[in-house]
């Protein structure tokens, strides 16, 4: 059986799922983190797919620029998690509930 | 020639200020010459400016020096201006010569007074503003001098003011004499106003006299009269008298020189040198007449039932000024000069005797306790009866001829009513006098052991002012003596004065030729005889040695029984000071009382309402405001806060509660765009 | 400005050098008082000897203003600074330096809180009073009437006694209802001014120039009457000033009796006279009968006070209803004594509160019942206040005479009725004044408190030796004091006369085509041009009817 377009839309939509059921769910931020990251590749995953399939190289780009960007956005956010650890003494994100009204 | 006036009241003005500066450092030896030269050299000016003025032909005898502008105002305009004729002259030589010796008499009298300094300043000053007085040529200044020595009196009678009956004293006599002053100032007014409308505005003596002889009669009546006023007032005349026996207060000499010599005879002097405007309303002259023999009898009553040795006197004032009045009013103004120049003797003399008496009694004055005083105190009993002589009209001392006069001038003048009133007080007056005499110096002593012991005769500065008074008050008549070719001197001298008055200037050539003729000589029989049974009188009923002969019915004690009702009346001087404590004070004090709580109820309740009615109302509008305006504003905002209630729960602070959100929103809206494709 | 080469602007030095001493006393550095004390009599007495330059500058021969300086201040509205002085003004200017420096001196060891600020109050004061009286501008005249409350308000508020608050309050809120209604008249005569010639101002020298209708001449006669009655204060409206005497500092006291009070008479004399000569004589019968109620009502209060300041404060009331009856006799002689008058009363009635306030300080009551018997202990204190109350019940030789008598004499000539019963008040004066000499320093020490109390010492000598030596200047020789107001005094009373003949030929000749109020139904002025005219004479062509005096 060949690999085709729809296998890596499928894998790209169940890793989706799984990173945004992830964020919504899990209570320890450093999980909601990796969450995210899952959800950064299954979007990645699409576009390299597409990339392939369309033949053009504009997919890669995006790619590579979303790659380098999700390596900041996880540095940023790992400072801050450090920052509110030290602060609150906790990774739980039910217990973050300052902006409560 | 006369410009060197201003130093007559110049001298005393300066010996009060420096006493006043001075008087504490200095001793009191230097007080006293102060003092008495202040005077002396006064009287010395006065004798030059007679002298001066007698060697001028009489019709220009009269001269006017002006000082310096003194109120200037539009129109009206008042100089200090002194006046120099033989009134004023003759005047300020009595004031100053009187008070000359009252002035050495004080340097014994009050010798041990604390207050030594301030007495004399005191003293000198009421002599400037005297002199002021007589020697004014203007109404105004006139009045400068009438006040002040109506301050000086105050302060002097009030001189022992630790003594409430003296600070009294003090006020009552300021306060009586006031109200006399209200009528002379508003007199002043009107006379201003009334020869304003004649074109003369000024209130200079010439100048108004001359203007008055256009006036309607019934504005001089009404002038004069008011001017009258204040002569009451100063003069204790009747209904104005209550303040002169209490002013015996005051430290003996100066019952002597202020309410018995001088001041007192301001008011005589004030209608004496206004003779014109008197003469020209002989309606007000009948009013003067009768009220002063009235008080002159009225005053005499009193004084006969009187115990303390200084109110006989001041009684007797009253009475005596009560004559002169007599005479002015009826238009023998020379007359009341005259009998006020002897007065000044005769009772300055008596005044400064009691002095004696009370000095040698230690201070009592109650001539119940005397008697027996004549061997210890001759100069004094001598002296003092040689007053008492000349006051009872016993020819020839000087008060005979001077009484005399005024009750042939009030004879003579058609007052027949007024002259038997006349004569019967000169009976009373012997009466009262001589009572005193006894009293004080016959028949055994009544004092108590210690004040007996004593008794000392006063020292020779006091005695030698006795004795000259005492030659003064029995030669002085020489001047009114009616015998002399031309009529009597003193009538010659003060002629140009009077002759001013309309119908005088006849009337003083008419008397001077008739002289006195037969009916003269039988009033003067009439009222010797008249003194002559007053004295028997007093001797039968108080003197030691008539007493035992005397009929069984005259006795002071059984006439005093007999009549009690009359003998109260009189000891209570016809309960005056209680009618006017009743009549005024009373009424004036309730007035007061009754203004100032309509004052904090009404008038201060009305501002104060004004204020809570405000704060009512500021009170209903904060109301207001808290609940209807605010109320608005504040339920808005307390809709706000309530819906707010439901829109906090959804911001829950969890995370993932807004991504859920978010996710499920996505998914609706992706719904959404697949339900439209 | 006299003389051409007279450049210095000396009221307005007059004005502002105790401002600036305010500003520098209130800068000083905090802590010690004596600093603020010597700066402010510093002030005080070089504003005094200030003063005294203006009688040697002064031309008592002309009736015109002197010393005048005007600048534009807000020319929009026609407001300008313009300030100067006549004869009236000068007295009372010199009155007013030389009762603030008697006013800071008194106050030298009574004070002792805040010396600063208070000191500060009182230099304000003086400015705002100079102010008053050297205003030739409606606006600016105002702007000083107010400013001159303000201190006064702390003074009695911050340093005064127990019932304090209450009596500053009185006093602030009385005197500010009256000056609304003034600020109304103001406006008032502003409008009418403009409408009939065109020209809108506040100048007092243009204003007077024009004859105002009758009707509105009364309008505004009775809101300046408001204005300045209770100032004065008049009869009915004279029961603040008791509270506020009472209460007051003693330097309050001195300074509210001295020269506060004399702002209303003053502003009477200024304004009403002059602006509204034919509603000043419409209303001279019912200000005769205030004053003269005032006269015999203050005195009967007086009478009845056991408290000494409350003795001397109802007095006022009778003193300034000689006053009020001398300026609305409408003569020479009347408005001469009421001028005098107002400066005897500065100064007696001031004295007589040094007086009590030397008393106060050492005894801590002013109740007669607590003294008696001083004359003993405080020779020099008896000798002060017998020379100071004579002079109050106007004995001749003293001030108090000259002024009354001059006042008798015009009330004479106005109303014979009223003359009589005002100087029945001579006698009640005498009645409680003496009451009171007596039950203060005659008769025997009876409180042992007293035996103790220690005479005037060199610094309260000081401040009543120059009272008592004007109290005998002006009895003696007035002429120098008469001679300033005079000249003014005449012209007034003739623009009165004459602006009031005038009128009155006017509303006659007039009657028949146009009623006089017709011309102010229309207050835009649109017909002013032809019917307004013949009511905006100027007085320099008016014929002069001269006074008999």
């Amino acid at each position: 059986m060949t690999v085709t377009l729809n296998h890596y839309l499928l894998l790209s939509m169940v890793l989706f799922s799984i990173g945004v059921m992830g964020v919504l769910l899990r209570r320890n931020i450093i999980i909601v983190l990796m969450s995210l990251e899952l959800i950064f590749n299954a979007a990645n995953l699409s576009l390299a797919a597409f990339s392939y399939y369309l033949q053009s190289i504009n997919g890669m780009v995006f790619v590579v620029f979303s790659i380098t960007v999700a390596a900041a956005e996880v540095a940023v956010g790992l400072a801050i998690l450090v920052a509110v650890f030290r602060f609150r003494k906790t990774v739980y994100i039910d217990e973050l509930n300052q902006m409560r009204g | 020639m006369f410009d060197i006036i201003w130093l007559i009241p110049l001298f005393p003005l300066t010996g009060a200020v420096a006493n006043a500066l001075a008087g504490a450092r200095i001793g009191r030896k230097a007080i006293g010459w102060i003092g008495c030269s202040a005077v002396a050299l006064a009287f010395l000016v006065a004798t030059v400016l007679f002298f001066r003025l007698t060697g001028l032909p009489p019709d220009q005898r009269s001269a006017t020096v002006t000082m310096f502008g003194w109120i200037a105002s539009g129109g009206f305009q008042i100089d200090a201006v002194f006046l120099a004729d033989p009134l004023s002259i003759l005047m300020a030589l009595v004031v100053s010569g009187v008070g000359f010796l009252i002035h050495v008499y004080s340097v014994g009298y009050m010798h041990d007074d604390r207050g030594f300094g301030r007495y004399f300043s005191f003293l000198n000053l009421f002599v400037f503003f005297m002199l002021v007085l007589v020697l004014s040529g203007d109404f105004l200044v006139m009045f400068f001098g009438w006040e002040g020595v109506g301050l000086c009196s105050y302060l002097l009678i009030g001189f022992w003011y630790e003594k409430k009956s003296a600070s009294d004293a003090g006020k009552k006599a300021f306060i009586v004499n006031r109200v006399g002053d209200f009528g002379f100032i508003i007199g002043i007014l009107l006379l201003f106003w009334s020869v304003a409308g004649q074109g003369v505005q000024s209130l200079r003596f010439d100048a108004v006299f001359d203007a008055a002889r256009h006036l309607p009669p019934h504005t001089l009546t009404l002038v004069t009269a008011l001017l009258f006023a204040g002569a009451i007032g100063k003069s204790a005349q009747f209904p104005l008298h209550v303040w002169l026996p209490d002013a015996m207060e005051g430290p003996t000499p100066v019952s002597a020189l202020i309410h018995a010599a001088t001041m007192v005879t301001a008011g005589v002097y004030m209608v004496a040198r206004n003779s014109v405007l008197f003469t020209l309303a002989p309606v007000t002259g009948e009013v003067v007449a009768g009220l002063g023999i009235f008080t002159a009898l009225f005053a005499a009553t009193i004084g006969l039932v009187q115990n303390d040795i200084k109110k006989v006197l001041a009684y007797s004032t009253v009475s005596q000024l009560g004559y002169m009045f007599a005479a002015v009013g009826v238009g023998a103004f020379s007359a009341g000069i005259f009998h006020l120049m002897t007065h000044a003797f005769f009772k300055g003399l008596l005044f400064l005797g009691a002095g004696s008496v009370i000095h040698a009694m230690s201070g009592e004055q109650d001539m119940q306790r005397m008697g027996g005083l004549y061997r210890p105190l001759k100069a004094t009993a001598i002296t003092f009866i040689i007053g008492a002589v000349a006051i009872a009209g016993i020819p020839p001392l000087s008060g005979f001829w001077s009484k005399d006069e005024i009750l042939y001038e009030v004879f003579r003048r058609g007052h027949p009513v007024l002259w038997a009133a006349g004569l019967l007080t000169a009976a009373m007056t012997a009466f009262y006098i001589f009572r005193q005499v006894f009293l004080i110096f016959s028949g055994p002593s009544r004092a108590d052991e210690h004040t007996r012991s004593h008794i000392h005769e006063s020292p020779r500065v006091m005695t030698v002012p006795l004795i000259v008074l005492a030659a003064s008050a029995a030669i002085a008549g020489v001047f009114g003596f009616p015998f002399f070719k031309g009529g009597s001197p003193l009538h010659h001298f003060l002629s140009p004065v009077f002759a001013g008055g309309v119908h005088h200037a006849g009337a003083v050539a008419e008397e001077a030729a008739a002289g006195h003729g037969a009916t003269a000589f039988i009033l003067m029989g009439v009222s010797v005889v008249a003194a002559v049974t007053g004295i028997l009188l007093a001797a039968f009923l108080y003197a030691e040695p008539f007493r035992r002969r005397a009929p069984s019915g005259l006795h002071p004690e059984v006439l005093a029984k007999r009549f009690t009702r009359l003998h109260n009346l009189l000891l209570n001087k016809y309960y005056v000071d209680e009618i006017y404590g009743k009549l005024i004070v009373d009424p004036l004090t309730r007035a007061a009382r009754t203004c100032l709580s309509f004052d904090l109820s009404v008038i201060d309740g009305l501002v104060n309402g004004t204020g809570w009615l405000t704060r009512l109302t500021a009170w209903f509008s904060h109301q207001f405001d808290i609940y209807i305006v605010d109320g608005l504003v504040n339920s808005l905002a307390t809709l706000v806060r309530y819906s707010s209630g439901v829109w906090r729960g959804l911001q829950t602070g969890y995370l993932q509660n807004y991504a859920l959100i978010f996710v499920v929103g996505v998914l609706l809206m992706i719904a959404g765009v697949l339900v439209v494709i | 400005m006299t003389a051409g080469n007279f450049h210095i602007p000396i009221l307005t030095l007059l004005i502002f050098t105790p401002l600036a001493g305010a500003v520098i006393v209130a800068l000083l550095p905090s802590g010690g008082n004596r600093r603020p004390r010597a700066v402010a009599l510093a002030v005080a007495v070089c504003n005094f000897l200030l003063s005294l330059a203006l009688p040697w500058g002064f031309d008592a021969t002309t009736h015109r203003m002197q010393f005048v300086e005007r600048l534009p201040w807000i020319p929009e509205i026609g407001a300008n600074y313009l300030v100067g002085v006549d004869g009236m003004s000068l007295l009372l200017i010199l009155l007013t330096t030389l009762i603030t420096v008697i006013g800071v001196l008194c106050s030298w060891s009574a004070v002792q809180d805040r010396v600063k600020a208070y000191m500060a109050c009182i230099l304000i004061m003086e400015a705002g009073m100079i102010g008053v009286f050297v205003s030739l501008d409606l606006v600016l005249f105002f702007l000083f009437w107010e400013i001159g409350l303000v201190p006064m308000y702390f003074i009695i508020g911050i340093w005064g006694g127990e019932r304090k608050l209450y009596a500053t309050l009185k006093f602030f809120l009385y005197t500010v209802f009256g000056s609304v209604f003034m600020l109304v008249g103001i406006l008032a005569l502003y409008y009418a001014h403009g409408s009939l010639t065109g020209q809108y101002t506040f100048d007092l020298l243009k204003l007077v120039e024009v004859n105002y209708p009758f009707g509105l001449q009364c309008w505004v006669f009775l809101a300046f009457f408001l204005g300045f009655a209770i100032k004065v204060p008049m009869f009915p409206f004279h029961t603040w000033l008791p509270d506020a005497h009472v209460e007051a500092p003693t330097a309050g006291s001195v300074i509210l009796a001295g020269v506060l009070l004399k702002m209303g008479t003053y502003a009477f004399l200024r304004f009403n006279l002059p602006l509204l000569p034919s509603a000043s004589i419409a209303f001279i019968p019912y200000i005769l009968i205030l004053a003269v109620i005032g006269i015999i009502y203050g005195a009967l209060l007086a009478l009845a006070q056991k408290d000494l300041k409350k003795l001397v404060a109802y007095s006022s009331v009778s003193h300034l209803g000689f006053v009020m009856a001398g300026i609305f006799a409408v003569n020479q002689q009347g408005i001469d004594g009421g001028i005098l008058q107002m400066v005897n009363h500065g100064l007696a009635t001031g004295a007589l509160f040094l007086l009590v306030g030397i008393i106060y300080e050492r005894r801590h009551t002013r109740l007669m019942d607590d003294f008696g018997g001083l004359a003993s202990v405080m020779p020099l204190f008896a000798v002060f206040m017998t020379i100071i109350v004579f002079s109050s019940i106007g004995l001749p030789g003293t001030n108090g005479f000259v002024g009354e008598l001059l006042i008798l004499v015009g009330v004479y000539k106005a109303s014979v009725p009223t003359a009589v019963l005002a100087a029945t008040g001579i006698i009640l004066g005498a009645v409680y004044m003496l009451r009171m000499v007596q039950r203060v320093i005659l008769g025997r020490v009876r409180h042992p408190e007293n035996e103790t109390l220690k005479d005037l010492n060199y610094r309260e000598f000081l401040t009543l030796v120059p009272i008592v030596v004007l109290i005998i200047w002006i009895g003696v020789y007035p002429k120098p004091f008469l001679r300033l107001t005079s000249t003014g005094t005449a012209h007034l009373v003739e623009t009165v006369q004459s602006k009031h003949a005038q009128l009155m030929a006017e509303r006659q000749h007039t009657a028949g085509y146009q009623p006089v109020s017709a011309v102010f139904s229309d207050p835009r002025g649109t017909n002013a041009t032809d019917s307004a005219r013949p009511h905006s004479v100027r007085i320099g062509s008016a014929r002069i009817i001269r006074e008999e005096l």
